[in-house]
């Protein structure tokens, strides 16, 4: 029983939550001494085989096509639920992103498949596989099992560490003419590629009401931009309008999981830090001591954010300056 | 225009998770809601009956504490309101619910079906893309914003990460919206209690022609772990000049962050 990894691009970029799940096929297929498999499909996608190779897959099956250019729901649902069937893979995994939260569940309903989304942890036990999954905001996780033939699984961004693994793999070319889309995606527009994307982020800065205007995040951004971090915000600073809905963190918006988070004048309500509880290293600056951040934060500032983050950024840049 | 918008009752964001003496998560005390993202579902449907003319059916599948979700809708301007509740629904999951909706939908004359995002409970996403492949539709997820005209053309604006995909469709088609897409009205409390006595379709699997098997759940839950509360770090007070380098150590030397 195979394990299958569909691998996401973009414009030939594939976004990090991928490579995560092809580090975890990996490390699944090798505990049961089974093959890996990866699919990829786009206009022009051979440049990408070798770097998938490099995280041990044995098969490749590549798709091209002009047709295939953008990811659209129906083709791409059509030709993964067959190389599936032409594999008979019956695990297969993606990274979360916003494509693959589209893709899934309609291939699993084509398919007859469980699914489990935002999944943080996979196990092998004498049952077969059990499966960790964080319900109601991360206040409770659920431990499941799928009595389906074939499973799919989404992993959340940055649980699953990513790992290499030589070897030599095969690519398959797939050559059958994708079905048209119903649903056209028309244009792109990109609103911020020069910053790392929340979701994968390795650091987000994240601002909230004690900013007190709109400017305030200037302030932010030139931390993010220090530290080579993403852009975060509270509900109520998106609220107010000094951040987009795609930068809110939390129960209604983003889950997001760094290794540090720094959150600036926010003060750690429940649907907040259901959106970022599960990040390695929490930093909170505030000038209320009582704020609920400041109870779960691993180092809390205590002072006025337009005193300490300027401090901070100093700080910071003095100590890049004396390692080169 | 004839909107179908799908909604469910959740639990309250602030709402304790508890286990009862079986080791299933308790909802008895809990606060339940319309699910966030189904609000602006129904506020978007309404503006396009206030538009097109038609009607607007909100439908749930749950049990009869949900009416009050239906009720909310009712009251902010939906015609129709369906709740599936049987007893034979109790181990739901996505497939099983889109399962109901799909049949309960394909029975009536609808031109679009409006979800939210994600449900807050289980945050799975599944049942609207789940609904689309059953009932044949073309779906477009994460809307933000959308325009749809007279003769049923789609435009909508989709957000992926880092930028927003302009999606062109055709109705009947399922989409899901979140917030952004629209203020949600808040109805008076005359349209309140006027929808107090509106009508509310119940149905249960018989009158769908389903079996419990066929929402039978491939997904067993073998129990529950609760994280453990992180443990209260470090505060540092004092003057700048004091924390700054604390800081800074903590990031560099003890966290290894940068
Ligand atoms: C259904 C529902 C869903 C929700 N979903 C989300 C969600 O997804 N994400 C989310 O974030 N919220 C969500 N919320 C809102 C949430 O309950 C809080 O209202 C919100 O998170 C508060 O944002 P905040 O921390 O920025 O503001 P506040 O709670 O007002 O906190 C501001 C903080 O800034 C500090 N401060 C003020 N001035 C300064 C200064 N000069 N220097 C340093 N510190 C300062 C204050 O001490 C305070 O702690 C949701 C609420 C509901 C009801
Ligand atoms: N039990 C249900 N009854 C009606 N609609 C539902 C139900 N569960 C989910 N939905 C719809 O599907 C959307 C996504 O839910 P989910 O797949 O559970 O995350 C919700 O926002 C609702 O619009």
């Amino acid at each position: 029983m195979p394990f299958l990894v569909y691998v996401e691009q973009r414009d030939g970029r594939i976004p990090k939550p991928c490579w995560q799940a092809l580090s975890e096929g990996r490390r699944m297929a090798d505990a049961r001494g089974e093959s890996l498999i990866a699919c990829i499909m786009g206009n022009r996608v051979s440049d990408l085989a070798d770097a998938i190779f490099e995280y041990g897959v044995d098969d490749l099956f590549l798709h091209e096509h002009e047709s295939l250019a953008r990811y659209e729901t129906e083709p791409h649902a059509a030709l993964l639920s067959d190389i599936q069937k032409k594999t008979s893979a019956t695990i297969v995994l993606m990274g979360q992103t916003s494509m693959t939260r589209d893709l899934a569940p309609r291939v699993a309903e084509r398919l007859g498949a469980g699914l489990v989304t935002d999944c943080t942890g996979m196990f092998w036990d004498d049952q077969g596989l059990l499966y960790l999954r964080p319900l109601y905001a991360g206040k409770v996780t659920a431990r499941l099992r799928m009595h389906t033939p074939i499973q799919m699984v989404l992993l959340r961004p940055n649980i699953f560490p990513m790992a290499k693994k030589a070897g030599a793999g095969r690519v398959h070319r797939v050559v059958a003419e994708p079905s048209p889309a119903r649903a056209k995606v028309v244009d792109i527009v990109w609103q911020q590629r020069d910053r790392p994307e929340l979701t994968d982020a390795e650091i987000i800065v994240s601002g909230g009401r004690g900013l007190g205007k709109a400017e305030g995040f200037q302030l932010i951004e030139e931390l993010a931009d220090l530290l080579g971090a993403a852009v975060g915000a509270s509900r109520a600073a998106v609220d107010a309008g000094w951040q987009g809905q795609p930068q809110q963190v939390g129960q209604t918006g983003k889950v997001v999981t760094p290794n540090l988070y720094v959150a600036c004048g926010i003060s750690g309500a429940v649907q907040h830090m259901a959106g970022m509880s599960t990040s390695r290293c929490i930093m909170a600056v505030n000038k209320d001591p009582e704020a609920n951040i400041m109870k779960v934060a691993d180092l809390s500032l205590e002072g006025d954010l337009y005193e300490v983050l300027p401090a901070l950024m100093r700080g910071i840049e003095e100590k890049k300056q004396q390692r080169p | 225009m004839n909107v179908m918008v799908c909604i469910k009752q959740t639990f309250d964001t602030e709402a304790r998770i508890i286990l009862n003496g079986a080791g299933e998560i308790d909802g008895n005390s809990v606060l339940q809601i319309m699910n966030p993202s189904d609000e602006y579902a129904v506020e978007e449907g309404i503006r396009l009956k206030e538009r097109y003319g038609g009607q607007v059916t909100v439908i749930t599948v749950g049990d009869d504490a949900a009416v009050k979700s239906l009720q909310q809708a009712l009251a902010m301007g939906a015609d129709h309101a369906v709740l599936v509740s049987d007893p034979r629904l109790k181990m739901l999951d996505s497939h099983g619910i889109a399962v109901v909706l799909s049949r309960v939908i394909g029975r009536m004359e609808y031109d679009i079906i409006l979800c939210g995002r994600l449900s807050i409970d289980g945050a799975n996403a599944e049942v609207p893309s789940r609904l689309a492949e059953r009932l044949d539709l073309p779906q477009v997820n994460l809307v933000s914003k959308l325009q749809v005209s007279a003769e049923g053309k789609v435009d909508a604006r989709r957000d992926i990460e880092g930028g927003v995909e302009i999606v062109e469709t055709n109705l009947p088609a399922v989409i899901t919206v979140q917030k952004g897409i629209n203020e949600v009205r808040y109805p008076s409390l005359r349209l309140v209690m006027q929808a107090k006595k509106m009508p509310i379709r119940k149905l249960g699997l018989d009158d769908l022609d389903l079996t419990a098997e066929d929402v039978s759940s491939p997904i067993t839950i073998e129990g529950y772990l609760f994280p453990p509360p992180r443990r209260q770090g470090r505060t540092l007070t004092g003057s700048l000049p004091e924390i700054i380098p604390e800081v800074i150590r903590f990031l560099y030397e003890e966290q290894k962050i940068l």
